[in-house]
């Protein structure tokens, strides 16, 4: 079956789960980062009683509403995607990959489905102290829902605390603390929620730039930006850390992908960061061609302290990987391959003897399966070429991410340092970038997520299973016309998501 | 204690977490039930507003936990998950469908420049009322007749029909009309539960009228409702099923099978008809009594009855989501289920379970302590 399949289809469903994540993913980092900024919001409320506190904390409330409902609609379809365009996927590595999402629901989702109707509808039926709590609640559930989703995410890039069961065909759990707690996830998690932290912080500071410069709702504005701003720097400042732990994981066990987005095709010792560069997108990993269009910069040795802690050391470039270096005793893609295909052999005439039941060869044929059955997933690779990432997609985003990463810190610094020296109103060069520096968070967030999921590819689970054995058995025609269903449904809500936004900014804290 | 609790109790009790999570599932759907009633009992645009204000305070409660009902079957079925979402393709993509705009509609509807007008939305949330329960009823339907599937010796899955799933509501077959009445008691008892669920929720004082046509579609929807759960337990009672016949797993089709399940656990059948008893008290009380309580008896009537639904085509060595075209492709609970570990595992954290059962429904209570009322949807977060 695996040797029929349509490739059309792989790719169809594969942009079809890159839709949904990324019109997801729209949503979801404002959702994250926004509800903790309203729960501080709502904690000064309540500290000082004062009314324009209230109305800020409402204000924000309800925007926070628009956008949590759409956020909410997306992502169901996530959940249930794995069962419907991977469902080779679900069956093989449900084992592990369902419980973090069970507990997502148990634990977090209804977390924040619960209290999030206390928030909004608790202003005069509970206690202010309760009202408070479920503010936090709602926040404390957000980052929940983000730490299940992740744990499992980090799974299948870095796939610990499992073992393949022949007899199921699948990858079992064997050790749930290694999968919930694993440096990846760890990462994973601390670097989502604290670049969702930035941009909800961004979106206050854009909507409250634009109203300071039309001079409306002006002591609303400077408030709401003193605390996002804080919260965004604090946030900024702790991403660069977990980003640089995040390259670090990603070098050990993904040097793949590493190589992918810094366009390192040949493996160096001192390896640089390119700060400027063009990237070639014409380059294939064979050829001899410039990785670089035109003049690119260079600084030597970051990459290298990046990925190994060590100015010095050695970085395996995309080469080394597909073809194989002796020296630096890398174990090329064409060798993997073939152990692979000996791992796949060795398991299709164990379940054969099985099947007849011939003990005594179905113990040869295990045997010879578990001495290679870590290169499984290469097995059902057509050629070595295949384990590179799309490159130029990989380079590009990565460097659109660190680079707006960098600026949005010294964003923050400059709102803050007017906002202490109270001239902020006037600096109206900074509240135009500051008007628009919430698209430039989700670009950077949703550039964040291109890196992690095209930078893996063709895993669905690194080095175990490839996309194109994880897809369902469905025909072109089936996954185009959901895909095409699904983006029209999603532009058209997006209109009206960003429509109803823009009014009721425009409304403003007045018509409560 | 979990430790030493052998495969098939594991098996057997992640089955029936699943179950009371489908249970309760169907319970709230009494979101679905009143969104579909709107039209019916809302003669004004006040009258709509409230409704609309009532459920929206629960929506996500029950779509929630839709999701986790999922998210249990993928962690503690993973081989069901994968053959039907992956086999049964165009019936969840559809039910998809209409929980998207749903999500949406409650927030949407009344916003300035929601572009697409009120009635856009309110269509929406009809169409989730109904399209949803009548497709997760007929995908439900399968677990007693049969799915077109095989699956290799990978276990992967390849479907036999080109309708991917909706042959199970659309194909000219008794199967078919048993997956379609099984989706139209949902439909229609999702509309008594709204009914009876806005007869408590709502200060009625203010909406009299409302209050006479709430009541009343209580009583029609029910009788509805009934009638199609009768012949569908009928149809049970006769029904040939697919049992697991030796210690190997082969699957063959058994006669009466459903009413040999009942035999064999006669709790099942207590719970079905102290179900069926608690729904008619429920709606009793609410359609000719001045009472507003019948929520809570049709409620757990609902949950006993969702509980027997679920549990009778699984239990006693049957296979839960038998295959029509390969009998030995069919899906049980001991050969679709989790590895023990991970079952293990996931039973401890369900420890968990009664806590987060426990502030729902505080917080139920705290909300529902004043009913909602025409001075509440004209407040700031009002839907």
């Amino acid at each position: 079956m695996i040797e029929n399949l349509d490739l059309g289809m792989v790719n169809w469903a594969r942009a079809q789960f890159a839709l949904t994540a990324m019109y997801h993913w729209l949503f979801v980092p404002l959702t994250l980062g926004l509800s903790w900024i309203i729960a501080f919001y709502h904690t000064i409320y309540v500290k000082t009683g004062s009314e324009d506190w209230k109305r800020l904390t409402r204000f924000w409330m309800k925007l926070f509403g628009i956008n949590f409902a759409i956020g909410v609609a997306t992502g169901i379809i996530l959940e249930f995607e794995f069962g419907t365009n991977w469902s080779n996927y679900s069956w093989m590595v449900g084992d592990i990959f369902g419980a973090p999402l069970a507990l997502e629901g148990i634990f977090a989702f209804f977390l924040e489905a619960t209290f999030f109707a206390v928030m909004f509808f608790g202003w005069n039926r509970v206690s202010k102290g309760f009202h408070l709590f479920s503010t936090w609640m709602v926040a404390l559930g957000s980052s929940l829902s983000a730490v299940w989703i992740l744990v499992a995410n980090a799974w299948m890039q870095y796939p610990i605390g499992q073992a393949f069961n022949p007899d199921t065909a699948r990858f079992e759990m064997q050790n749930f603390f290694e999968v919930a707690f694993s440096p990846y996830a760890v990462n994973k998690f601390t670097h989502a929620t604290s670049s969702s932290m930035i941009v909800g912080a961004l979106f206050v500071v854009s909507i409250s730039s634009w109203y300071l410069l039309r001079g409306r709702h002006v002591l609303m504005a400077r408030r709401s930006i003193m605390v996002a701003a804080t919260l965004g720097l604090l946030a900024s400042i702790f991403t660069i850390f977990n980003g640089d732990e995040s390259a670090y994981e990603i070098a050990q066990v993904q040097p793949m992908k590493l190589a992918a987005f810094e366009g390192l095709y040949e493996g160096e010792t001192n390896a640089g960061v390119v700060a400027i560069g063009l990237i070639n997108t014409a380059k294939k990993v064979y050829d001899n061609q410039d990785p670089f269009i035109g003049f690119n910069l260079h600084i030597p040795g970051i990459l290298s302290l990046m990925a190994n802690r060590s100015f010095n050391s050695y970085v395996p470039g995309m080469k080394d990987l597909v073809y194989g270096n002796t020296e630096h005793n890398i174990l090329g893609t064409a060798q993997k391959m073939e152990l692979g295909k000996q791992a796949v052999a060795s398991l299709d005439a164990y379940k054969q003897a099985r099947k007849a039941d011939d003990t005594a060869a179905a113990e040869v044929h295990l045997a010879a399966f578990n001495e290679n059955k870590e290169f499984l997933g290469y097995g059902y690779l057509k050629k070595p070429e295949e384990a590179v990432p799309p490159v130029a997609l990989s380079f590009n985003a990565f460097h659109i991410m660190v680079g707006l990463g960098t600026l949005f810190p010294l964003l923050f610094i400059g709102f803050l340092y007017y906002s202490f020296k109270k001239t902020l109103a006037e600096k109206k060069w900074l509240l135009g970038l500051g008007t628009i520096t919430y698209i430039l968070g989700l670009i950077a967030s949703q550039s964040g997520w291109v890196v992690a999921e095209v930078g893996r590819q063709p895993w669905a689970i690194q080095g175990l299973l490839p996309v194109t054995v994880a897809r369902t058995n469905l025909s072109v025609g089936t996954v185009q016309t959901t895909f095409a269903m699904f983006l029209v449904l999603f532009t058209l809500l997006l209109v009206a998501e960003i429509a109803i936004m823009v009014k009721q900014v425009n409304i403003g804290p007045e018509e409560d | 204690m979990i430790e030493q609790l052998e495969y098939s109790t594991l098996q057997h009790l992640w089955w029936l977490l699943c179950s009371v999570t489908g249970a309760l599932f169907l319970f709230l759907t009494f979101v679905q039930g009143g969104q579909s009633l709107l039209w019916q009992v809302a003669k004004n645009q006040t009258e709509k507003d409230l409704i609309i204000n009532s459920l929206g305070r629960k929506w996500e409660l029950t779509f929630t936990t839709l999701v986790v009902f999922g998210g249990c079957l993928f962690a503690s079925f993973p081989k069901f998950y994968s053959t039907s979402f992956g086999g049964a393709y165009w019936v969840w993509i559809l039910i998809l469908f209409t929980f998207i705009i749903q999500a949406v509609s409650y927030e949407f509807r009344r916003k300035r420049w929601n572009i697409y007008g009120s009635l856009t939305y309110e269509g929406f949330l009809f169409i989730n009322g109904t399209a949803s329960l009548l497709l997760i009823g007929a995908a439900v339907g399968t677990f007693y007749t049969g799915a077109n599937f095989t699956l290799d010796s990978n276990n992967f899955v390849t479907w036999t029909h080109p309708l991917r799933g909706l042959e199970a509501a659309l194909s000219l077959s008794v199967a078919s009309v048993f997956n379609i009445a099984l989706g139209l008691f949902l439909v229609f008892n999702a509309r008594t539960l709204g009914a009876m669920y806005l007869v408590n929720n709502l200060e009625l004082g203010e909406v009299p009228e409302m209050e006479g046509r709430l009541r009343r579609a209580s009583l029609q929807n029910f009788s509805v409702a009934l009638a199609l759960c009768l012949l569908i337990v009928v149809s049970l009672l006769f029904m040939r099923g697919y049992g697991i016949v030796d210690a190997k797993g082969t699957i063959e089709i058994v006669s009466f099978k459903f009413l040999r399940n009942l035999l064999a656990n006669p709790w099942l059948l207590v719970m079905l008809v102290a179900g069926l008893g608690l729904l008619i008290v429920g709606v009793w009380k609410t359609a000719k009594t001045q009472q507003t309580g019948g929520i809570w008896y049709g409620g757990l009537g609902t949950v006993l009855i969702g509980l027997t639904v679920l549990l009778l085509p699984a239990y006693n060595n049957t296979s839960f989501y038998p295959s029509k075209v390969d009998l030995q492709s069919s899906l049980t609970i001991y050969n679709a289920s989790s590895s023990p570990y991970t079952l293990k595992v996931m039973t401890y954290v369900a420890l968990a379970i009664p806590f987060v059962l426990g502030y729902i429904i505080y917080v139920w209570w705290l909300l529902n302590r004043e009913k909602v009322k025409i001075e509440d949807i004209s407040d700031h977060a009002a839907y």
